[in-house]
């Protein structure tokens, strides 16, 4: 597991996103910090809406620009802000320095357009690449992700592929400009566990032989503890824990986290547990809660919590939780006996 | 770090009370479909300058009239080819007749030709659409066959057919229309139908037992009304522009009659002397398709369950 | 006193007989459903499993009467489904329900979540008035979790979790025996799943269900069934309990798909072996020839490719596999142990 004492590259802090509808402000992200390394695989974890989406988008800046409103904070990288560039030095970091991969492979690629020439653009715009080297390349990249036949198939259209050799090509498209950084956005939600286990370890693969890193976005457990160095679990628009793989699994130290992971059933073949859910339904992002946003969910909830946003508290070098039941003056708490670990 | 507003004390670290437990409670009061999409329409500036022009509109060509001493129908040699002036708002025409009045009856009946017009597309449109699409098979064949003759036959055939069966007059030109023009709603609908008719919950629907035809009235149709509001804004200026087309070529609208159309189309000639003539009812002709054609963009995208927030 | 059901003389409440779903598509010939043959037993819960493509959703559409059968059929108490009519129809819509999969398609967005609910009740003249209505449709609310104030709420209102209890609640309505969960959990977060699938397990006890349980997340499955059924491109692969089916699977399809299930725990991810399929899922409308798998069986021969496996037992009659290289204890999923074909013992 390398890279623990990576440089850092990214830099998001205290980041605050909402979007303007017509019911109202809604605020996705409410002072997220997080920070990713050199090599590494950070994985943002949380449910829907928890802002985890927005985020990755937003360091992309690619939320509609009508109505979406930075409310604070800033996200680093090369020593700029990002929130502050313009449009143009967007389009100089999104491609060669900075790629995204989405969830959905049948929407990610423009189905009247052949495959090769999909990765072409993007070598020809960035790299300005001439037309047989690109063409080159482009074989190369589609070899490189595991497509077989790359040099026929790099002449097809996205309706030949299969789900699972689409988020191939999306991921070639991606590498193609050798990005730093790869935002994967629930890369594999939507593929068939056989072809998500290909995915995972497709990008394992491709990290440790190019040293990318990785911003992995997901509400599995299970993909995340397979392919992530660091997790940052997320939770209404804030970031509640953070921690290294083994930390946040085997140490948690937030009733959140401690409910992710009860409620996960086990593939293995002990006799089943009981799932233990987590009651209720995310906070509304309208007007979201004024203390801790899990306090409404929360078995361990205490008046403190529904007032005030408690603060971090560290645990190690890399690990640290935002919850008031750390504070000096809260009860003893033990997480649930099947998550284990101490507090 | 900040410094604190307020000291923690050891009360603070209670359990929470019930209020604050999550109870599945939905915040804010139930917004319908309708109030969400008129909100969504307001926030649409074209659309509602569209939608007010069209009631400005109707609200002179019906009030206006009782303000003036003048009838669209009554004639006065002495004042003819007069220009607008404080008399006569819009001018007078060949007959002596006050233009202002007479634009304004053109209006009316220009809306209430296209209100025929929409009504059949109501009428005979979404029912077809909505059999062919849910019943699928060969009955969908057939019916969609029997769209493609009719389309095969040039709009303007199919009026004069109508009219030369039926005596002229409003009520005819509106059938005449009509008739022409209820197939692109039929497939739309049918279009729209075919979608939901796979979506879960007609399925659901299908699962609990529920008939063909309460499939059609509770679900299908109720999910299809954007699209036939749609629609039928979009018919509305389309029919008053084919009358207008109608009058142009002669069948529409008879003189001492006015449509919009029809004084046009007796405008025209006088472009040369006369403008006025023509700019005031082509003035209110453009103004009020615009209108229409505004709204109705605006309505779709406020409408489209899609763009939901 | 009998019931209908069957159960009083020990016959399963659903049979299903070489079940066959084709689609035309075009000039092909989709086999959605390639002949499966199962029984359900009253009380149980029924897991079919498998990718997308494999047929797994159809077959349960055909199983509550969205579609006719190309061949085989399908025996509620002994009687055939696709045939009744009228009456006989109407009271098989009461006894099997489904629970859908998307939160969002499965409500109709224009209808209240009360008149959701009380569909069936509508449909079948449950209720004798208004009132009597609206007391179920709170009492149904409650069951699932949610409060009599939601019944007045539109749909887009609710979050993923309470749109499917509000499926659940219209599902339950009209009392139903069979329930076909169509992946009814796949579409939300992890937390919440485990929300619904709790509320399907006591909903099983207090109304004594039975559950056939559609779903590609074999987890989840292994969690709520008591027998499990893998398909794949139409066929069924292999059934079992769910014990066995986990613990010791047979066919090496069954064997991959548990592999490549992703552990939510890093040091067994990291011990595990991982056998990972290559090549995509074929497509239904042109299956490989002889055994449908073997294009991506790591321990295919010769012999899979000119001949189709049966539904053969395994070590127990109730385990069945169809391969001809069963993956037996001890060993690797790419080495078969023999060359020679399997037979029953």
């Amino acid at each position: 597991m390398a890279a623990l004492n990576g440089d850092v590259l990214l830099q998001v802090k205290d980041l605050r996103i909402s979007f303007g509808t017509y019911a109202g402000e809604v605020q996705a992200i409410r002072g997220a910090s997080f920070d990713l390394r050199h090599s590494e695989t950070l994985a943002i974890v949380g449910e829907s809406g928890s802002g985890k989406s927005v985020a990755a988008r937003s360091i992309m800046r690619l939320n509609p620009e009508a109505n979406t409103m930075v409310r604070g904070g800033e996200i680093l990288f090369e020593g700029r802000d990002i929130l502050k560039l313009n449009e143009k030095q967007m389009q100089r970091i999104r491609g060669p320095k900075i790629a995204m991969v989405f969830q959905d492979p049948m929407t990610s690629l423009d189905p009247t357009m052949r495959i090769g020439r999909q990765i072409e653009e993007s070598l020809k715009k960035h790299l300005g690449m001439s037309g047989r080297r690109a063409r080159e390349r482009a074989i190369e990249l589609l070899n490189l992700v595991g497509i077989p036949h790359a040099e026929a198939r790099v002449r097809q259209y996205p309706h030949q592929f299969s789900g699972g050799m689409r988020q191939r090509v999306v991921i070639a498209i991606a590498l193609s400009c050798d990005p730093q950084i790869l935002i994967a956005d629930e890369p594999t939600t939507a593929l068939d566990v056989t072809i998500q286990a290909q995915i995972l370890e497709l990008l394992r693969e491709l990290q440790e032989r190019i040293g990318t890193s990785i911003i992995l976005i997901t509400h599995d457990l299970g993909v995340v503890a397979s392919t992530a160095h660091r997790i940052a679990v997320m939770y209404g628009g804030k970031i509640v824990e953070t921690g290294t793989l083994r930390e946040i699994f085997y140490n948690p130290q937030m009733p959140y986290t401690w409910g992710l992971l009860a409620s996960i059933p086990l593939p293995t073949a002990d006799r089943s547990q009981e799932l233990i859910p987590i009651p209720g339904s995310p906070p509304s992002a309208l007007d979201p809660p004024k203390g801790c946003p899990f306090t409404a969910r929360c078995p361990y909830a205490m008046q403190i919590c529904a007032d005030e946003m408690p603060e971090y508290t560290p645990f190690s070098e890399e690990h640290r939780a935002a919850c008031w039941l750390h504070h000096q003056m809260a009860p003893n708490v033990e997480p649930p006996a099947r998550i284990g670990g101490t507090r | 770090m900040e410094t604190r507003q307020r000291p923690l004390t050891p009360e603070l670290f209670k359990p929470v009370g019930e209020d604050y437990r999550d109870n599945e409670r939905i915040a804010g009061p139930s917004i319908g479909f309708w109030r969400d999409s008129w909100y969504r329409l307001r926030k649409n500036k074209a659309a509602l300058v569209g939608l007010v022009v069209i009631v400005a509109l109707i609200a002179v060509a019906y009030v206006s009239p009782l303000f003036s001493p003048y009838t669209p129908y009554a004639q006065d040699m002495t004042q003819t080819y007069l220009n607008p002036s404080g008399k006569h708002l819009m001018g007078t025409d060949n007959f002596g007749r006050d233009m202002f009045v007479r634009v304004w009856e053109g209006m009316r009946v220009s809306l209430y030709i296209a209100l025929l017009a929409a009504f059949f597309d109501l009428a005979i449109g979404v029912p077809f659409g909505a059999v062919s699409g849910l019943l699928g098979g060969r009955v969908d064949g057939v019916m969609q066959r029997i769209i493609e003759i009719l389309n095969g036959i040039p709009n303007l055939v199919v009026a004069i057919l109508v009219m030369v069966v039926l005596d002229p007059g409003i009520l005819t030109i509106s059938v005449a229309i009509g008739v022409a023009g209820w197939t692109s709603m039929a497939r739309i609908i049918r279009g729209r139908v075919l979608q939901l008719r796979d979506q879960e919950f007609t399925l659901a629907s299908r699962s609990l037992g529920a008939g063909r035809r309460r499939l059609l009235v509770k679900h299908l149709l109720p999910n299809s009304l954007g699209l036939i509001i749609i629609t039928l804004m979009l018919t509305i200026p389309s029919a008053i522009f084919y009358e207008a087309v109608l009058s142009f070529i002669g069948l529409g609208i008879q003189v001492p009659k006015a449509s919009l159309g029809s004084l046009i189309n007796d405008g025209y000639p006088q472009l040369k002397f006369h403008s006025y003539l023509l700019w005031f009812p082509a003035g209110v002709f453009s103004l009020l398709m615009l209108s229409f054609n505004l709204l109705a963009d605006g309505l779709r995208d406020a409408l489209d369950p899609r763009m939901r927030r | 006193m009998t019931e209908q059901n069957g159960s009083a003389n020990g016959r399963p409440l659903l049979e299903i007989k070489d079940l066959k779903k084709y689609f035309r598509v075009g000039r092909e010939n989709l086999k959605a459903v390639d002949g499966i043959s199962l029984e359900i037993k009253k009380g149980e819960t029924f897991g079919l499993v498998g990718e997308s493509g494999c047929g797994k959703s159809t077959a349960g559409r055909v199983l509550v009467r969205l579609y006719q059968p190309s061949g085989g059929e399908v025996l509620y108490g002994g009687k055939n489904v696709h045939e009744a009519k009228g009456d006989e129809g109407r009271s098989l819509n009461r006894k099997m329900q489904m629970i859908f999969q998307d939160p969002q398609a499965s409500l109709n967005p224009r209808m209240i979540v009360g008149d959701i609910i009380a569909e069936g009740i509508d449909i079948h003249g449950l209720a004798e008035n208004r009132k009597e209505r609206l007391d179920r449709v709170h009492e149904l609310l409650e069951t699932v979790g949610l409060s009599p104030e939601h019944a007045s709420r539109y749909p887009h209102e609710f979050s993923g979790g309470q749109r499917q209890r509000i499926g659940v609640a219209r599902a339950i309505a009209l009392n139903p025996r069979l329930i076909i969960c169509d992946e009814p959990v796949s579409a939300l977060d992890v937390s919440i799943q485990a929300q619904v699938i709790n509320l399907l397990q006591d909903l099983q006890k207090e109304f004594d269900l039975t559950y056939v349980f559609i779903a590609h997340d074999l987890s989840v499955v292994k969690h709520i069934s008591d027998r499990v059924a893998v398909m794949y491109l139409g066929r069924i692969v292999e059934i079992a309990d769910r014990a066995t089916l986990y613990g010791k699977p047979r066919h090496p399809y069954t064997a991959s798909l548990l592999s490549a299930i992703p552990v939510p725990d890093p040091q067994k991810e990291r011990e595990r072996r991982r056998v990972v399929l290559s090549g995509d899922v074929p497509s239904p409308a042109n299956p490989p020839k002889g055994c449908h798998f073997h294009t991506r069986c790591p321990r295919a021969q010769d012999y899979c490719v000119e001949h189709e496996p049966g539904l053969e037992p395994q070590e127990k009659e109730s385990h069945m596999a169809a391969c001809f290289f069963p993956v037996l204890d001890d060993q690797r999923i790419e080495e078969p142990g023999t060359s020679r074909p399997y037979r029953a013992e």
